[in-house]
């Protein structure tokens, strides 16, 4: 592991810049109310290509909250390693001051009132205005959308991803790779990915019958940019499969693939590439490790962990670039690339603060155009919350436990379970909870919430092996998401330990009895990966609770103690 | 073919059953190398085994020995009831010492490659591979 200090002294000497990081301090510009446009975009146009990186917007079209987690442990290697940093930490590891516009986009403390003087962010009409700017000091940008772009709200569920293909159509990407989409079914999936003016990648997406590269989606791409010819090689999320229903998708298979990943990087370079990208979807960590042992790859492009780092994290000779979720920020690379190899990098993670940017105009009647039909359902207002709802964290958020308690009440259960997700965005304390922000947190193709009887043997089996997908000390065998959310039960877990050893003192909460391996519990959940899945769809449920609730407040939840951290 | 929701959990469930804790190698997978190998010492390297991580499907999973100069390769699930999967012979005048096939996997386990040189030695290759419940990804 090259600490910070390293990799800027290495990149000092590669590129002989100041620093690679353009990620600006402007803590004492926002109390002065001074914080502008220009400041977020302002960037010394460096070296002769430049890259501009979104990923994981998950269909949000509009400006949102999105709290970072406060809990992201890292194992093996990784472990207090970036993006495995949160809080005060993370801003200490960056030189970030507390209160900072950096510190509200980057870190979870103070989050309400931070939230309250800094506005919302994203929305994809501010993120054009950040692409138009970059491209307006740069033409021939290529713009690389890492996936997770046709999955995660009410209009883009019902649209079947069509209201996001159409607004990104508009910010023109150059190469698109993917993950949620291929939940739409492949039927689908095809029929998008061969309407779109650009190339779909994936150098892991094979034809499941035969073993093959699929023939609609190519591995990489060659462009020529500012006289350099550019290699971007796509690298979809490895474990749809199994963290997502195969029966939607079963034409396909995935997996990490290192050797076909290294005989592409072999290919591209004998066809001449003077830079290799890979855009991304197999998560920070498992980014780290490809990189450490495929040789060849300048920048990584690194998606599907939700991560967002101020700075590139160099492994060897590549640097991984990580950009957030929900359309947070956008990333700007700039890079000299001369006599054959890169020689200096430039980068900026440019957070989206909407009330900041200026929405594009065209972009933003666009977007106001899919949402149209759907307006009077997005807005409708089904309660109110009094505590603030937010996901991300590696064990609970606060959003899963309401979606916990509306499971245990409206479907009768001892014990409910929330998939260990992170994306959907967050609602401040005082705020009304409106229809589109609980399909914001909820929509997907497989919603519907099962009740079914389990053992406390099988549960806990289900919190082993999740828990296994998410510690397993070697990224290879992660998948990416967080733990399981549990309400009704409490637990113990011991990150530190193998499967089968990590959950004990499994607890039922209403009694404060022991969970018995060999007793039979009312479990209710919802996201199975089963075909033919039966129950109400999560976010009628959600919704029913909410309307009955009135006000939401919710008490903190202690329920999980962990260990070995 | 649609399952009715008991069906889904009773897979489910038997699914569970047999991912629960890596399998251990058992005796047979060690009976079946020493039958493979004379009990003559196996070197690591020289053997290519291409398996997935994480299983998609651990009824049917993918797998892949190559090993230049091989006479026969001998390919185990080591935590199987049974632990044989194939055994490929090459012929003299073979373009290529390579060979694909699929295998069922009863839970997460190392799947072992042996390979007889020409010269009478022998090559080890390795990977585990892990099945799991799946669901929950980010």
């Amino acid at each position: 592991m090259i600490s910070r200090r390293d990799f800027l002294q290495v990149s000092m000497a590669a590129s002989a810049l100041y620093g690679a990081s353009g990620f600006g301090n402007w803590g004492r510009l926002a109390a002065q109310q001074t914080l502008t446009q220009d400041q977020l975009l302002e960037f010394e146009t460096f070296g002769n290509v430049s890259l501009i990186h979104v990923t994981d917007i998950h269909a949000q079209l509009k400006p949102i909250y999105f709290r970072e987690p406060s809990i992201n442990l890292g194992m093996g290697d990784n472990k207090g390693a970036v993006p495995h940093i949160t809080g005060a930490d993370f801003r200490k590891a960056y030189g970030i001051s507390d209160g900072s516009p950096s510190a509200y986009a980057l870190t979870y403390d103070d989050f309400t009132s931070l939230a309250q003087g800094y506005g919302r962010v994203g929305g994809l009409d501010r993120m054009a205005t950040v692409i138009n700017a970059i491209r307006a000091d740069r033409p021939d940008a290529l713009l690389l959308d890492g996936g997770d772009t046709w999955h995660g709200s009410m209009t883009c569920h019902k649209t079947e991803g069509q209201d996001m293909v159409n607004v990104m159509n508009a910010l023109a990407p150059d190469a698109m790779t993917f993950h949620w989409e291929f939940t739409l079914g492949s039927e689908r999936v095809n029929e998008l990915v061969e309407s779109l003016p650009f190339t779909s990648l994936g150098q892991n997406i094979f034809d499941a019958e035969w073993d093959e590269p699929a023939e609609l989606f190519k591995p990489y791409k060659m462009f020529e940019r500012g006289g350099v010819k550019v290699a971007v090689i796509g690298q979809a999320f490895p474990y749809m499969p199994i963290a997502n229903p195969r029966w939607m998708f079963p034409e396909y298979s995935f997996g990490i693939r290192e050797d076909n990943m290294r005989e592409m990087v072999a290919e591209v370079r004998g066809k001449g590439a003077e830079l290799v990208v890979l855009l991304s979807h197999n998560g920070f960590d498992v980014d780290k490790k490809m990189a450490s042992n495929v040789d060849g790859i300048d920048v990584i492009l690194s998606g599907h962990t939700h991560d967002a780092l101020p700075e590139p994290v160099l492994i060897g000779k590549t640097h991984i670039i990580a950009s957030g979720s929900n359309g947070k920020f956008v990333s700007r690379i700039d890079l000299d690339v001369r006599d054959g190899e890169m020689k200096g990098i430039k980068h900026k993670l440019i957070p989206i603060f909407s009330d900041v940017i200026t929405p594009d105009a065209d972009v933003a009647k666009l977007i106001d155009a899919q949402r149209a039909p759907y307006e009077a359902e997005l807005k409708e207002v089904i309660g109110k919350t009094e505590s603030l709802l937010y996901r991300r964290g590696n064990f609970n958020g606060s959003w899963d436990d309401l979606i916990c308690d509306a499971l245990i009440s409206e479907r009768e259960a001892d014990i409910a379970m929330s998939p260990g997700v992170r994306w959907g965005p967050s609602i401040l304390p005082g705020q009304e909870i409106t229809r589109e922000d609980i399909w914001n947190v909820t929509s997907m193709s497989y919603g519907e919430a099962y009740r079914s009887e389990m053992t406390g043997e099988f549960i806990h089996t289900i919190l082993e092996d999740v828990g296994d997908n998410l510690f397993n000390p070697d990224p290879y065998y992660q998948q990416g998401g967080d733990m399981v959310r549990i309400g009704g039960m409490g637990y113990k877990i011991d990150v530190s330990k193998p499967q089968g050893e990590r959950i004990t003192d499994m607890t039922l909460l209403k009694t404060g009895e022991k969970i018995d391996p060999a007793k039979t519990y009312v479990v209710a959940g919802w996201a199975s990966v089963n075909e033919g899945t039966e129950g109400p769809q999560i976010w009628d449920v959600v919704e029913d609770h909410i309307k009955k609730q009135g006000t939401i407040k919710l008490e903190p939840n202690n329920s999980v103690q962990v260990t070995g951290a | 073919m649609t399952f009715s929701r008991r069906d889904t959990l009773a897979l489910g469930a038997g699914a569970v059953a047999f991912s629960f804790m890596p399998f251990q190698v058992s005796a047979a997978a060690d009976e079946a190398i020493a039958a493979f190998t004379g009990g003559a010492e196996v070197a690591e390297g020289g053997i290519t085994l291409t398996a997935p991580e994480i299983a998609e499907n651990g009824n049917t999973v993918p797998v892949s020995v190559d090993a230049s100069g091989a006479m026969s390769i001998l390919l185990l699930a080591t935590g199987n009831p049974t632990p044989g999967v194939a055994t490929f012979n090459f012929g003299e005048l073979a373009g290529s010492q390579s060979a694909s096939t699929r295998m069922r996997l009863a839970g997460t386990q190392d799947v072992v490659a042996i390979a007889k040189m020409a010269d009478g030695s022998f090559a080890r290759a390795a990977s585990t591979v892990k099945v799991t419940i799946g669901g929950c990804g980010g």
